[in-house]
């Protein structure tokens, strides 16, 4: 038992649907099983930080840790386990990019405590406790994490070996993704995981797009009776495919919904939001401003469409003075 | 620990008094010649735009004006081709396109309106860009510097960096 590598999973500002996607592997789940040994995964397993801080460094062969990062907790983790681990992989959209909860670097970190821990309707907290402050209970002295002015993704605050797209990512790319990383030949450091090139490249309905689309108005999937086989993009829908990496076999699309990018971009574009802003505003059917204002009212909220798995791995990282 | 200073307050600092730095991207067949002649014609305007020549002002891609921003301009400056009169017939209006929606995507972001600016200046209006620098360096001035944060190196070059080997699935 002892000769098989040990893996690890650990999440940290993430809601948990990374480690769904491991459990989803079902009977594959086994097989990883037989291949390693899982060391360390608290959503499954009973280990603590006690057990990882006695493993030897750079015993685990490969972690996979999902989450954005924005606690002193989150960090001291990701620290911990990146000493530990010969691999590190940033595990799914919000390890790798920042993800949804990377979002709220729009808003101002003050801001976001007010409205969570002291104006929220159904918040009591009469004593005013914050993150990182300390707090007295019946056992004693105890602090929340502190809460850091911005989401940082994982690359942003420790060093990344490979990269796992997706939110979350797909079973398929778990399942190359791992043995790949448990094989005798590993990428070459700072690798993705998964094909590099633009989703629309795999879509079921790349046939059906014309050469050239011009838009006079954009819709939101609420707004429209989706046609099932037309290219989403020619009916007006905000797909971000032609900026979004490959791999995910067009999951959402195949649902009958446009993509949101959370496999990112592609790795010759540094900028995934600004990539996929470019692609959408060159579809706009006008030559003049005015009526072309009238067409990007439209698109009620660009940072939220273009960023909404990329925002602290983008290049202005977050709303000036966050 | 995160260190906050490191992560979050890592700002491009610079004194209220400092002068703004604006980064100007020029097509090369009317903004730039305009430039142009406006230096042969010994015309004076204020020297704080950084002008790159770009051969459309529709090779102009987001980006450059996010990385423009996100490392110090306190202003970024389009200048192209009047409509109708692109030398690649529709470069300018896919320009302008992009432009207007990335300006929408700057205010989300903190980035003043004044701060990024399209104009289009023909070859024979070297005149032209004395007025619009002129105006535009008036307009930062007042203000202030942008400040903008600092991008963050990854600890190693990450996803986004070419040169990655395709991993066949």
């Amino acid at each position: 038992m002892g000769e098989k590598p040990k893996i690890a999973f650990y999440w940290c500002a993430s809601c948990g649907g990374c480690e769904e996607a491991v459990v989803d592997l079902a009977e594959e789940v086994l097989d990883v099983v037989a291949a390693a040994d899982i060391v360390f995964w608290p959503v499954a397993l009973d280990y603590k930080r006690h057990d990882l801080e006695q493993m030897q460094d750079g015993s685990i062969l490969v972690t996979f840790l999902n989450g954005a990062i924005r606690t002193s907790e989150q960090d001291d983790m990701a620290h911990l386990l990146r000493r530990k681990s010969r691999y590190l992989v940033a595990f799914g959209s919000c390890s790798q990019m920042g993800g949804i909860p990377g979002l709220a670097n729009l808003f101002t970190r003050d801001s976001i405590l007010q409205q969570v821990y002291l104006d929220g309707p159904t918040t009591e907290n009469s004593d005013h406790v914050l993150p990182g402050d300390p707090s007295i209970d019946a056992n004693g002295n105890l602090a929340l994490p502190a809460f850091s002015g911005s989401v940082h993704t994982l690359d942003q605050v420790v060093e990344v070996d490979y990269y796992v797209p997706g939110c979350p990512p797909l079973r398929k790319i778990i399942t190359r993704a791992v043995a790949t990383l448990l094989g005798d030949h590993p990428p070459e450091q700072g690798t993705v995981l998964a094909p590099d090139q633009a989703l629309c490249t795999e879509c079921p309905r790349k046939d059906s797009k014309p050469d050239k689309i011009a838009l006079k108005q954009f819709r939101r999937p609420h707004e429209i009776v989706i046609d099932e086989t037309q290219c989403l993009l020619e009916q007006g829908l905000l797909c971000l495919g032609p900026s979004t990496r490959a791999g995910c076999e067009a999951a959402c699309i195949k649902g009958n919904m446009p993509c949101t990018g959370c496999c990112g971009a592609p790795g010759r574009v540094r900028d995934q939001g600004a990539k996929a802003l470019s692609a959408i505003a060159s579809l706009i059917d006008s030559q003049d401003e005015a009526e072309i204002e009238q067409i990007l009212d439209t698109i009620p909220d660009p940072a939220g469409t273009f960023y909404r798995y990329s925002l602290p791995a983008s290049l202005l990282r977050a709303r000036r003075g966050v | 620990m995160l260190n906050a200073a490191k992560f979050d307050k890592e700002s491009h600092a610079v004194p209220e008094t400092a002068e703004p730095r604006i980064v100007g991207f020029f097509c090369t067949w009317c903004t730039y010649l305009a430039a142009d002649l406006a230096g042969t014609s010994r015309i004076k305007y204020q020297p704080n735009v950084r002008v790159v020549r770009v051969m459309c002002s529709g090779r102009i891609d987001p980006q450059f004006v996010l990385d423009a921003f996100a490392h110090g301009a306190d202003g970024v400056l389009i200048g192209g081709c009047h409509p109708g009169d692109c030398h690649y017939q529709q470069g300018n209006y896919n320009c302008l396109r992009r432009a207007l929606l990335l300006s929408r995507l700057l205010q989300q972001m903190g980035i003043e309106e004044e701060r990024f600016r399209v104009e289009w200046i023909s070859a024979a209006e070297g005149e032209r860009v004395r007025e619009v620098i002129d105006d535009m360096v008036a307009k930062l001035r007042k203000l202030g510097p942008l400040q903008m944060n600092r991008p963050l190196a990854p600890e190693i070059s990450s996803a986004q960096e070419p040169a990655f080997e395709e991993v066949t699935i």
